[in-house]
């Protein structure tokens, strides 16, 4: 296998898992913040507004790490810098 | 497939090359200040007001009292630079809808501006506050090997600001692209749609954190002087 074949393959796979692992913390992590909240909500609906708004904040926190994977799972794809290497090696 | 709207460059300016990044944010800067300009050009006080000072008028409230919510303090010099993240980042998010438009938040370059903004802008209000011993004593809670944790937890919650909103808008950008190119009818407006709500969440969260940020270093120094000067009279009795 040459190089080129060899980083188009090792980066798709690495994508894949990266989005497949990293997706894995971040959703038991919102469940867990949902689960809570919504349990709150039904002890103090009073306080449903406040709880809403922490809510969203953490979930959007929480969900930033899962938004990190996707964003090296992009990177890897559409603009993998090995690649482009290669291919300017190539094409020069 | 372009992964940032940097990569589409539309002209050349001089040396600077205008892409689309540049362009779409000065489509949002033009319609945020000449809409705003038309609206308050006639303010009125009575009962009766144009519907479109109806909506600046509650769009304001609705920032300030979110921010004295979070904050507990009153808004007042915290309004100007929260309100105008959140309806920046906001405004060029649901402007994502329109055709040929392409979110000016959906390219890193625009987002790690705005994260160094809220970076800058913390110690700011922070000195203006409590001055700037008190400020950087902060850097020394809870210990001073606590310094260097400090410095990266500053930096690093930037970088987080940036890729958050980046990472959401881009998302969105690519799934709505893909999904054209698979089920090319219905489905992807139905993305669309939860790309709306994603975006305003966003904007509201990237607001959010930003007043949290600055909050926490304005007051918590303020209630931490507060707790040395009355433990201190009371360490000779």
């Amino acid at each position: 296998m040459d190089s080129i074949a060899l980083i188009a393959a090792v980066s798709i796979f690495t994508a894949g898992i990266t989005i497949a692992i990293g997706s894995i913390g971040p959703a038991l992590g919102e469940g867990r913040a949902a689960a809570q909240a919504l349990s709150a909500i039904a002890q103090q609906p009073d306080e449903a507004n406040r709880i809403t708004r922490t809510l969203f904040v953490s979930l959007a926190m929480i969900e930033s790490t899962a938004i990190y994977c996707f964003v090296v799972a992009m990177i890897l794809i559409f603009a993998n810098p090995f690649w482009n290497y290669m291919i300017s090696q190539g094409a020069g | 497939m372009e992964i940032s709207p940097d990569q589409i460059v539309y002209f050349h300016l001089g040396p600077v090359a205008i892409n689309a990044t540049i362009l779409f944010t000065w489509v949002v800067m033009l319609l945020l200040t000449a809409g705003s300009w038309l609206v308050t050009r006639r303010l009125r006080d009575t009962e009766t007001m144009s519907r479109w000072q109806n909506l600046l008028e509650v769009l304001v409230e609705g920032m300030g009292d979110q921010i004295r919510e979070v904050s507990q303090t009153e808004p007042g010099r915290y309004l100007p630079f929260v309100g105008t993240l959140f309806v920046f980042i906001a405004s060029s998010n649901i402007l994502g809808i329109v055709p040929g438009f392409r979110p000016p938040t959906g390219s890193l370059s625009t987002t790690t501006a705005l994260a160094i903004c809220v970076l800058v802008a913390v110690p700011l209000y922070a000195i203006v506050e409590n001055g700037v011993a008190a400020y950087l004593r902060q850097y020394l809670q809870p210990t001073f090997f606590m310094l260097p944790f400090n410095i990266i937890g500053e930096l690093s919650r930037t970088l987080a600001l940036a890729v958050r909103l980046y990472g959401n808008v881009m998302s969105g950008t690519i799934i709505i692209a893909i999904l054209i190119g698979v089920v090319p009818f219905f489905f992807p407006i139905v993305m669309e749609l939860l790309g709306l709500l994603t975006g305003i969440i966003q904007a509201y969260i990237f607001a959010i954190l930003a007043m949290v940020y600055i909050a926490s270093a304005a007051q918590v120094e303020a209630a931490g002087a507060a707790a040395s000067d009355r433990h201190e009279p009371n360490q000779p009795s």
